[in-house]
């Protein structure tokens, strides 16, 4: 009898596919970001890219102030990231110096200090406290630190001389045989 | 003797004062040299920037030794002479982007800036679409009673002209 008139007065179609490719895409983003934050740390077997390195004064390599990965092919790259605000480090810190020391006249391992959201007048005590003599500069705009994805400080990358990645430690080194260890099964 | 007396006196009262104007001098240009930024001025700069190590922690009250150290790095700057953007600046090229409490409007950070008014726009409109059609079906279906105002009447009078209508063929 009473004649109602429902009248349909929905989002335009073209509205409702424009919202959900938007929320999709967005979706789509968050979960891309998570899952690079999720990822973890690079992986052995991972070939890892090509990086520059500024170095300290007084931590140059062959009078260069700066270094790429691609200038150590050949050659075995310990690549250890520490802060002076690190605690842990300061564990490692006469371990790995000793390891540098053994190696370095052979000239096939090449050790690499990436010194990580540090300032540089901390960072040159530090050098020197622990009489550290490889060569080290600051992570700029933490670049390497992201690459690498770490998730704190001490880490150690051991990149093979092919330029994969073949081991990693997360955490301060026990002992100079520990380092000796992880080193020694590449050179032979 | 009296005079000469009183005459010592004199000399003696002069270089009193004038020793009391070298020192007043001195002091003053001593407390000009103290430009060491005061803590207030530091965080200033230290609030707008975000510890990258402990997350989501402005620099201004972050405990850790990183962080006392960069407040200590501002301050060296700043005794410097070097202005709020070029500090900034310079935590940006040696800690990355993520530093700063305002992300830069480039790339997909412009996200961050443009995606909750967008969400608030709109929510705001489907929230107004709701409200209009949550109060117009029940004027137009309820039909006989509930009607208020001008329109309702006139839909009203309309419907009575049209049952009167159809009585009337009836009879």
């Amino acid at each position: 009898m009473i004649e109602t008139t429902p009248q349909k007065r929905g989002v335009p179609l073209w509205v409702q596919i424009v919202i959900w490719v938007f929320l999709v895409g967005l979706l789509a983003l968050v979960g891309v970001i998570l899952g690079k934050r999720q990822q973890g740390t690079v992986q052995p077997g991972d070939a890892i890219p090509d990086f520059t390195l500024p170095l300290f004064s007084g931590y140059e390599y062959e009078g260069k102030s700066e270094v790429k990965l691609s200038d150590f092919e050949g050659k075995l790259v310990v690549l250890n990231f520490w802060a002076s605000w690190c605690k842990p480090c300061e564990q490692e810190a006469a371990e790995l110096e000793e390891a540098w020391k053994f190696y370095e006249p052979g000239g096939e391992v090449i050790f690499l200090g990436v010194d990580y959201v540090d300032t540089e007048p901390e960072a040159r005590a530090y050098l020197k406290k622990f009489g550290i003599t490889f060569f080290n500069g600051p992570d700029m705009g933490t670049k390497i630190s992201q690459l690498f994805r770490i998730r704190g400080v001490p880490e150690t990358y051991f990149i093979d001389q092919n330029g994969a990645l073949y081991y990693v430690k997360i955490g301060p080194f026990l002992s100079v045989d520990e380092i000796k260890s992880i080193i020694d099964q590449k050179l032979q | 003797m009296n005079k000469r007396k009183l005459q010592i006196t004199n000399y003696g009262v002069l270089a009193f004062a004038l020793a009391l104007l070298l020192a007043g001098l001195f002091a003053g240009s001593a407390f000009a040299q103290d430009n060491t930024p005061t803590d207030d001025e530091v965080n200033v700069i230290a609030k707008q920037l975000y510890c990258p190590v402990c997350e989501n922690t402005p620099l201004d009250v972050c405990p850790t030794e990183a962080c006392r150290q960069w407040r200590e790095l501002i301050r060296s700057q700043l005794a410097e002479g070097m202005t709020e953007d070029q500090i900034k600046q310079y935590f940006v090229d040696n800690y990355g982007a993520r530093v700063l409490a305002e992300p830069p409007r480039t790339g997909l950070n412009w996200l961050v800036y443009l995606l909750p008014p967008a969400i608030i726009l709109l929510g705001a409109f489907f929230l107004f679409r709701s409200f209009r059609e949550w109060t117009k079906p029940k004027v137009e279906a309820t039909g006989v009673g509930g009607e208020r105002g001008e329109t309702s009447s006139l839909k009203k009078d309309d419907y009575v002209a049209r049952l009167e209508e159809e009585l009337k063929k009836r009879k």
